[in-house]
């Protein structure tokens, strides 16, 4: 018998929506702009709101994806003025100011960005769910020059976990796109 | 996550007066936030820093580099003249995170970032005396693989889970800090205590001290960072070396070591650079040197294999630093 314990889990205390703390006090509602995909939108939030729940539960722009609320799995990754970075770690109070790109921001009217259509192309995803977090990730890499070798795209892209193992082909939408963008 | 204010401070001076018994200063967030969702960390009042002006870059001289603290790990990992005069500072940088972390995170907070340790995490059940003092420890009788096995106490065996820090460690850097009572400066090795009966006091800064840059003393183009894990990227350090060598020829003038993964603090290993002192470098020199970091290990079952990890990483970042 194993009779090392195994640490219980945590569960996260963290409530978008309801600005009861646990002792029934009310805290007081911070109003936050936002700049999402070139829009401002101007919302009432608890101050512990992270930009995650707000884009989610407040603005119901649910493709950025809640997969650990840790920064462990990088589902949750969005552009903060163009850089990727974690929403589930970022307090939505903090983001005003900043232009907030997420995966809904790619597509041009009805155009799919040449990302996510390479995605498609190569069949990129299996359950999809860490797939916008993926691409939000995959585009930076491209832009940034991170694409010299296959190494090197899957060390920039080592934030983004994937637990269908779709790795290999989402380096090879990577290498589509790249070169459909920067015709290489 | 419990109710908080934030304040935002418009200089380091006014950042330092706002400080008080129950605030914590927030630049990237990445540690506070994390451990504030687990109520780890309970701080009623964030002082931001984001709105301090300067205090963000990497400046490189004849002999030394220095580094605004809040410089994000992103923006220093990718200066190139970093990357050519002090490898391993660079490395240790790179090495670490993902690179939305490293977008977020800045290196005044990244050399205060907290254990892994999953007891510390767990606030709901576990027993920590760092996170509750006076509890128990709860790893040195249960899962420890990932744990400490050097500057270890009956009360602590948590692993100090930075990269840049074994390299400052190993470079011996200098810290700027600004406090109430004004700036000064501090060795970076001093930065840091050990657990020992009191593992819930994990530095030496008083209330309200504030790290504004880093000195190192240099170059040190003859460096390198090895980190080992177990996936072979995005994850903390079971074992790491960041060494640095001056040689003349074949024989090592100097020798600089620090260790990753396998200890409670950033950790310098002095003996075994004063042993390699004078000789020529080379696997059995470096082996000899690695017997010597590790001599004073202590090790649970369930971390052991850590000795022989811990040493076959030394001595590979000391031939590929030298070769």
């Amino acid at each position: 018998m194993d009779t090392r314990k195994r640490p219980a889990k945590s569960r996260n205390a963290t409530n978008a929506t309801n600005a009861q703390t646990a002792n029934g006090a009310r805290t007081q509602l911070l109003v936050v702009e936002l700049t999402i995909n070139g829009s401002s939108i101007s919302l009432q939030l608890d101050p512990r709101t992270s930009l995650l729940d707000a884009l989610r539960e407040e603005l119901h722009l649910t493709g950025t994806k809640k997969g650990c609320d840790q920064g462990q799995c990088g589902a949750c990754t969005v552009h903060i003025d163009g850089k990727p970075a974690l929403s589930c770690l970022t307090l939505a109070a903090r983001a005003q100011g900043k232009q907030i790109t997420t995966i809904e921001g790619l597509e041009q009217g009805d155009v799919l960005h040449p990302v996510q259509q390479a995605f498609i192309d190569q069949d990129a995803f299996q359950c999809g769910y860490c797939t916008p977090g993926q691409i939000m990730s995959a585009v930076a890499c491209i832009a940034g020059g991170h694409t010299g070798t296959d190494d090197e795209i899957r060390e920039f892209m080592s934030g983004n976990l994937c637990r269908c193992a779709a790795y290999p082909n989402i380096v090879a939408a990577i290498r589509q796109a790249q070169s459909q963008i920067q015709g290489a | 996550m419990r109710p908080f204010t934030v304040e935002t401070a418009p200089t380091a001076e006014a950042a330092t007066a706002m400080a008080g018994q129950y605030s914590d200063y927030i630049a990237g967030g990445t540690t506070l936030l994390d451990l504030m969702k687990l109520d780890v960390m309970q701080p009623a009042t964030l002082i931001d820093l984001n709105a301090i002006p300067g205090h963000a870059g990497v400046e490189i001289t004849q002999n030394a580099v220095h580094f605004g603290a809040m410089a994000t790990m992103a923006e220093a990992a990718a200066n190139q003249e970093l990357r050519a005069q002090y490898p391993v500072l660079a490395e240790s940088l790179l090495l670490a995170a993902s690179q939305q972390l490293r977008n977020m995170a800045r290196l005044g907070g990244n050399v205060l970032q907290r254990t892994r340790c999953a007891y510390f995490r767990d606030a709901r059940e576990s027993a920590c005396n760092k996170r509750n003092p006076g509890s128990g420890c709860a790893a040195i009788t249960g899962n420890s693989r990932a744990h400490a096995i050097l500057g270890t106490s009956p009360h602590c065996i948590a692993t100090y889970p930075g990269d840049w820090g074994a390299a400052l460690a190993a470079l011996d850097a200098d810290v700027d800090i600004l406090g109430k009572q004004g700036a000064r400066s501090m060795k970076f090795a001093a930065l840091h205590r050990l657990p020992e009966d009191t593992p819930d006091r994990e530095t030496n800064l008083a209330p309200g001290d504030l790290i504004t840059g880093f000195t190192v003393q240099g170059p040190w183009p003859r460096s390198r960072y090895v980190k080992i894990r177990d996936r072979s990227s995005y994850e903390f350090a079971l074992a790491s070396a960041a060494v640095a060598l001056k040689m003349e020829g074949d024989k090592i003038t100097e020798a600089r070591i620090g260790l990753g993964g396998v200890a409670t603090i950033p950790w310098r290993a002095k003996a075994a650079e004063t042993a390699l002192q004078g000789r020529t470098l080379n696997e059995t020199t470096a082996s000899e040197a690695a017997e010597i970091a590790f001599a004073d290990a202590r090790t649970t079952p369930d971390n052991a294999y850590k000795l022989a990890l811990g040493k076959a990483t030394l001595i590979r970042a000391l031939l590929e630093a030298g070769a």
